[in-house]
């Protein structure tokens, strides 16, 4: 059976999903195993469109939950080939089981997340509650901004996640609405171009090689569990990252965009800067430029890789700020924010005199706007000039009510 | 073309090909790795087995030894059925595109659960795989209660039975509900095949086993696994079990083609009372106290019309 190739133009206007289910129509994944949930449905209607044209010509399995979609990628990945998904919000939570499952058994599965507040109250808007949910589940994590590296980091995330060093699966987040049902200009590769780039799958530990029976998903208890955790740990603190900044250079020769593991804008003699992902770190460059003409020179940071964290990189790109803001979009529920203690920790015993305070935001599709972030970095300037902390250590933005703060 | 195997006795049949080792930590006297041979060797072809976890899985695979000698995946408890659909679905992508590194094998992708992970937890997981037509086949090793886990009820616990989460007591009698009909759910799905088979009938669950690897889509196999451990019974008398349970007709030997055609496939020559049935497991004792024994009398009247409800579909061809 043949399947027909698509024509792209230099530049398409594409929203995030739209992005995200070329980018796997490219990728020629094998199995596509998905169930539909707002906001990322459109990268699975946009995926069985493909399919009911002909351009697609792997198996696509609507499967009746989440739970299921992954249970069947990991599945479809055991046996053998190149495996993706999508979802969002409570769909992940019902799948979080099995996102364990995956990375355990070390298989390669690609999930485009796009990021949606968790129940209750029930709200379909972005906020990152879904991506800090399962930061620990051993996936590797890639943050877009933007359609366009929406599309760029699904391709990448192929080549990192069924790297035979590797074998672990990654998730690329993108904001729910304010990236995926955003168009923007996008510069796509051909789907020669970017099926190169992706390369054929090699299957490992294969279900499907009936010469070599393999045995998947075994039990381990007190002996031997620890050690399998502790080698997926040691893979992902020293072989992944590597990894990702090989397969970053590689696309930037073949596309001239440029990634790195922690992203600096304005950067260079910044005293004051914002720490943030997804849409946000967009709104806070422009902000950023504006405050340097009213004096304040700001800059941002931009996490592009998640899991694993950029430890070193994050302290490096920090190194001579004043004040720091970490902008959470999940509550914290009674701690400080993951930004904040991430950030904490990559900076202590480094010899920074860096104040760091924290911003709770957005929450729930709540918008974060340019006033909100004039006002912060006004606040950041104000503890550089009094040379500690002036506000509270964590304060919530765009509440109504009156003014939330704590600690 | 798929290889069928043809059995002629006893002694072939338990010395043919061995994927599934005996150097497992199942229970002496335990029916699955019955079941799960007589399934094993039913067919020449290769497999891609999964299990959910519960007694089958974390008796086989515990690292770093594993009893199988074929493809097996276990993920967890509700989703072995979905884990071979998946591997199935990446069998038919793969066969398309030319990147089979086998391509002349025809592969049997079959998921083990217990009754648990089956009518209880992974029900929707195997409805799922049931209506969107997978390749597949799903086999309840069916020991009516969570037996890994240390016996308590599923919906698989018959009336009567004194299982950890609804024990006989001073008030009690056990568990309250009869057994979920799970054939004939499975069956309204208007999947190609489904079946009752018993480790005693090993002729008939081949033949069974084969009829469901030889039509094209989904088949649901409910396997009777008399369980030493929770039905309370000699590890010896496993088969007497059986034979007890498909005798007595409380576990009917039957399938249903295309979910329509009922036929039964074994037909006692002396029905056992039910009452023998019972009195052989200790998970039934306190019935046969005086105040219970009415439930021993129900028992036979609910057998005894769900057989004649049976014989009236097979005659009715419905």
């Amino acid at each position: 059976m043949a399947f027909d190739k698509m024509e792209l133009r230099e530049i398409e206007v594409w929203d995030g999903n739209f992005a995200a289910a070329q980018a796997l129509r490219q990728a020629q994944v094998d199995v596509v195993a998905a169930y539909p949930i707002t906001p990322s449905t459109p990268i699975v209607e946009g995926y069985a469109q493909f399919t009911a044209d002909g351009y697609v010509e792997g198996e696509f399995v609507m499967v009746e939950s989440e739970h299921a979609a992954m249970s069947a990628c990991i599945g479809a990945a055991a046996a053998g080939g190149r495996v993706a998904t999508a979802t969002s919000s409570q769909g992940l939570a019902l799948m979080s089981e099995t996102l364990y499952q995956a990375s355990g058994m070390r298989l390669p599965v690609v999930l485009n997340l796009v990021n949606r507040a968790l129940a209750a109250p029930l709200n379909v808007n972005g906020d990152h509650s879904d991506m800090y949910m399962i930061r620990d589940s051993g996936w590797v994590q890639f943050d877009a901004f933007c359609p366009q590296e929406v599309y760029d980091l699904n391709l990448i995330a192929f080549r990192v996640s069924e790297d035979h060093g590797v074998r672990l699966p990654a998730i690329v987040n993108q904001d729910g609405f304010m990236t995926s049902h955003t168009a923007q200009g996008v510069k796509p590769l051909s789907d020669d171009a970017a099926y190169a780039f992706v390369g054929q799958y090699k299957p490992m530990n294969d279900m499907l090689d009936f010469e070599h029976p393999v045995t998947h998903g075994v039990q381990t208890e007190e002996d031997w569990h620890f050690e399998h955790k502790a080698r997926q740990h040691n893979d992902l603190m020293t072989k992944v990252m590597p990894k990702i900044e090989s397969v970053f250079a590689e696309f930037a020769q073949l596309t001239g965009r440029k990634y790195t593991p922690v992203e600096k804008y304005d950067m260079d003699d910044a005293d004051v800067c914002v720490v943030c992902l997804g849409t946000s770190v967009e709104t806070a460059r422009e902000v950023a430029k504006e405050m340097r003409a009213q004096g304040i020179k700001a800059g941002v940071v931009g996490l592009r890789v998640i899991r694993p964290f950029p430890f070193f990189q994050i302290a490096d790109a920090l190194k001579g700020v004043k004040a720091i803001a970490t902008l959470d979009r999940s509550s914290p529920n009674g701690a400080a924010g993951m930004l904040f203690n991430e950030v904490a920790g990559a900076l202590f015993n480094t010899d920074t005199k860096a104040l760091l305070s924290g911003y709770i935001y957005g929450l729930g599709g709540r918008d974060l706007t340019k006033a909100h972030l004039v006002a912060l970095f006004k606040e950041l300037q104000a503890n550089v000039d009094a040379g500690k902390v002036t506000t509270q250590l964590q304060q919530f933005i765009g509440v109504r009510g009156p003014k939330l703060a704590f600690l | 073309m798929s290889e069928m195997k043809k059995i002629k006795n006893l002694k072939e049949f338990s010395t043919s090909a061995d994927r599934f080792e005996g150097a497992n930590l199942l229970c002496p006297g335990c029916a699955h790795s019955i079941i799960v041979r007589e399934v094993l060797n039913a067919t020449n072809d290769d497999m891609v087995l999964s299990a959910s976890t519960g007694c089958l899985e974390v008796c086989t695979a515990v690292y770093p030894y594993t009893s199988w000698d074929a493809s097996w995946i276990h993920i967890g408890f509700e989703n072995s059925s979905t884990a071979v659909a998946g591997a199935e679905s990446m069998y038919k992508a793969l066969k398309k595109k030319g990147r089979l590194k086998q391509p002349d094998r025809n592969p049997k992708f079959v998921s083990f659960a217990g009754d648990g992970a089956s009518y209880d937890i992974g029900f929707q997981w195997i409805s799922g795989c049931m209506e969107r037509g997978h390749n597949i086949m799903h086999i309840v090793l069916d020991n009516e209660v969570y037996a890994n886990t240390g016996g308590q009820r599923s919906s698989s616990t018959p009336i009567g039975s004194s299982a950890t989460t609804s024990p006989a007591g001073k008030v009690s009698y056990g568990e309250k509900k009869n057994k979920k009909d799970m054939m004939t759910i499975m069956a309204a799905h208007g999947i190609p095949y489904a079946a009752q088979v018993s480790p005693n009938k090993w002729k008939d669950m081949v033949k069974k086993i084969q009829h469901g690897f030889a039509v094209e889509g989904p088949v649901f196999i409910n396997a009777v696994s008399p369980c030493t451990t929770e039905w309370k019974f000699d590890p010896k008398d496993t088969m007497h079990l059986a034979d007890l349970a498909t005798d007595s007709l409380v576990f009917p030997l039957y399938e249903i083609i295309d979910g329509r055609e009922l036929n039964i496939t074994y037909r006692p020559k002396n029905v056992v009372p039910v009452e023998e049935y019972l009195a052989a497991q200790g998970r039934f004792k306190h019935l046969f106290k005086d105040e219970y024994k009415y439930l021993i009398k129900e028992w036979q009247e609910r057998v005894d019309a769900n057989w004649a409800y049976l014989q009236r579909r097979e005659e009715a061809r419905v």
